[in-house]
């Protein structure tokens, strides 16, 4: 696959929200602010930095992509679509009866997926198993990549999980935290501190790089660093701003779990089409 | 029916705790397939994980005292091919991850399969809290999943070969104390059947786990009494054979169940609901009726919660009044 430029990535990024936009308003119900945050990393997940081939999603020597806060689904869906797994017109089939895009991923739906998630706190234990696993195979050119929120930090699995990969030294486990700082009941300070988020990973035995999860170049060269880093696994604490890109969601929790409505998703399409206003809509 | 050629009442039998035909089971299975990992949660000899971590150390893995991970790294295991035993007591796994092994397991459909051991009543003086009643409850319930309680450890041994080559979710439990060996190593076990051991036609007496032995005693003890009673062992409570269950029932007059569990959604709960949509029997069902047990002896603790060979007998005698 030849590799995209940063600014033809961020066209990328721009239309991944545009059509999570699009599916929520389509859908109804939904959540809005993360998947609109993880844009950039998704983008650059599926444009960059993932060994994958999306005209053949079980091949054997794939990187694995986990998300383990799976209410982000739609941007997966949005990316999966733009990268070529499916027909982009799927897209408005989200949570739809039927439809392969279930409103939380459901891996036997449709290829691509690698788990199933939404109740939170699992995908780093998938990630230590598979990890696992691939050490035992001697399988040694291969990632586990799991995107998981801050919220989700509140569960006690994702320590057990943390422990146990830092004790086999799981270096092939790449994890990427959504940090966006909010979560259905407000700010995850008030909700439940978690402090020095930074500290609170390396004294778990990891190592941790944190970094603008809305700048892609700086999210691919924090990829490529872990992917170099031996002995331990990986955390990327990736700093995002919720509802990114549109600009009366950004930094509102009260968008966590919301869709737009009509009028909304206009203005927040017009938005987008712009670039914030910088260029001439197509559509106008 | 191949069993141990002796009189249940009057002989003794040879004993041993069910746990142990799994950890040869294990070692087994792990002989003939290479994939076969095992994961514990800091309970590797009482789960008889031992003999295979020893085996073969390089596909042991050590979660620690963390059920969640426990059943979730099994998940990710099974993603990459692996076939994953993982153990722990019942009462922790599948007792407090239950939504792991919904979500991760059952609904992502990987083949994971589940041991609890320490169930039941057996578990004795540890307690109520250590005592699982309710695991096969918890089990059945989840789509996908195959919920299996053998009557002893031979028995134990052939099941967990049976798991290794099975492609769904598998959760087994398993017993802590000595008990009797009743099959051979000629009896038949297939997931998903249940055996006739005693052929009768007066009453089913259906049983599983460690209650089946007493439900034989129970029923030569009703043969002296003029009850012919029909035992079958049922160590598949999901999927659970509708065949023999039918064609045992639709021949007696009526049916007692018997299980070291809790009756709402264990063996009981199966049976009452698969006969009233199918064959509707005057049916009595033993085991624990929504109360937790106790510490004491398993002896004292089985007679006082009605779960002997006597009160089996006494329950066939009520309802062949």
């Amino acid at each position: 696959m030849q590799k995209l430029t940063i600014q033809e990535l961020e066209l990328k990024a721009n239309t991944i929200r545009e059509d999570i936009i699009a599916m929520l308003e389509h859908a109804g119900s939904g959540h809005s602010a993360g998947p609109l945050g993880l844009a950039d990393i998704f983008a650059a997940l599926y444009f960059d930095i993932l060994k994958h081939d999306p005209t053949k999603p079980n091949w054997n020597q794939r990187d694995i992509l986990l998300l383990s806060n799976g209410h982000c689904v739609p941007v997966r869906y949005a990316a999966m679509a733009e990268a070529g797994y499916f027909d982009k017109k799927e897209l408005m089939t989200l949570r739809q009866f039927g439809s392969r895009l279930q409103g939380h991923p459901e891996r036997q739906r449709l290829p691509g997926l690698e788990n199933t998630s939404g109740p939170l706190g699992s995908g780093l234990s998938q990630a230590a198993g598979m990890a696992l696993a691939l050490r035992m195979n001697k399988d040694l050119f291969r990632w586990i990549y799991v995107v998981m929120g801050d919220g989700e930090l509140d569960e006690g699995n994702v320590w057990e999980a943390a422990m146990m990969a830092a004790k086999y030294k799981l270096n092939n486990i790449i994890g990427i935290i959504d940090r966006n700082n909010i979560q259905i009941d407000g700010p995850t300070e008030t909700v439940m501190p978690l402090d020095d988020l930074k500290k609170k990973w390396e004294s778990f035995g990891w190592y941790v790089i944190e970094v603008d999860g809305n700048n892609i170049e700086a999210v691919i060269d924090a990829a490529a660093m872990a992917r170099a880093v031996v002995e331990k696994p990986v955390m990327i604490i990736a700093h995002t701003i919720p509802g990114k890109g549109v600009d009366f969601m950004e930094y509102d929790f009260h968008w966590h779990g919301a869709p737009p409505n009509h009028e909304q998703a206009v203005k927040a399409l017009h938005e987008l089409r712009t670039l914030g206003g910088k260029i001439k809509s197509e559509h106008q | 029916m191949h069993l141990v050629a002796k009189d249940f009442l009057k002989d003794k039998f040879e004993e041993e705790p069910i746990r142990k035909g799994f950890g040869h089971g294990l070692l087994e299975a792990a002989k003939q397939n290479e994939q076969i990992v095992g994961v514990c949660a800091d309970l590797t000899e009482s789960t008889q994980m031992h003999l295979f971590k020893e085996a073969f150390p390089e596909r042991f893995v050590e979660v620690g005292v963390a059920e969640q991970n426990l059943v979730t790294v099994g998940s990710g295991l099974a993603a990459m091919g692996k076939v994953p035993f993982v153990t722990s007591y019942a009462a922790f796994s599948p007792g407090r991850n239950w939504e792991q092994i919904r979500t991760t397991i059952c609904l992502n459909d990987r083949p994971v399969k589940i041991i609890g051991s320490h169930a039941g009543l057996y578990t004795g003086k540890d307690g109520a809290t250590h005592q699982m009643l309710e695991d096969l409850a918890l089990m059945r319930v989840l789509p996908n999943m195959v919920v299996l309680a053998p009557g002893d450890s031979v028995e134990a041994e052939k099941a967990t070969l049976a798991m290794a080559v099975d492609p769904r979710p598998n959760y087994m439990r398993v017993t802590r104390e000595a008990t009797p060996i009743f099959t051979t190593a000629d009896t038949p076990f297939e997931i998903g059947k249940a055996y006739v051991l005693t052929p009768g036609k007066d009453i089913t007496i259906i049983a599983t786990g460690t209650m089946t032995f007493p439900a034989l005693q129970a029923a030569e003890m009703l043969y002296k009494d003029g009850i012919d009673a029909e035992v079958i062992h049922c160590p598949t409570i999901k999927p659970l054979d509708a065949t023999t269950l039918l064609t045992s029932v639709q021949k007696t007059k009526a049916v007692v169940t018997v299980e070291e569990g809790q009756i709402i959604g264990g063996l009981g709960g199966a049976i009452a609901e698969f006969l009233g949509e199918h064959c509707p029997r005057p049916l009595k069902r033993l085991g624990m009726k929504d109360h937790f047990g106790e510490s004491g002896a398993p002896a004292e603790l089985l007679d006082h919660f009605g779960l002997t060979a006597k009160h089996i007998a006494m329950a066939a005698h009520q309802l062949s009044q």
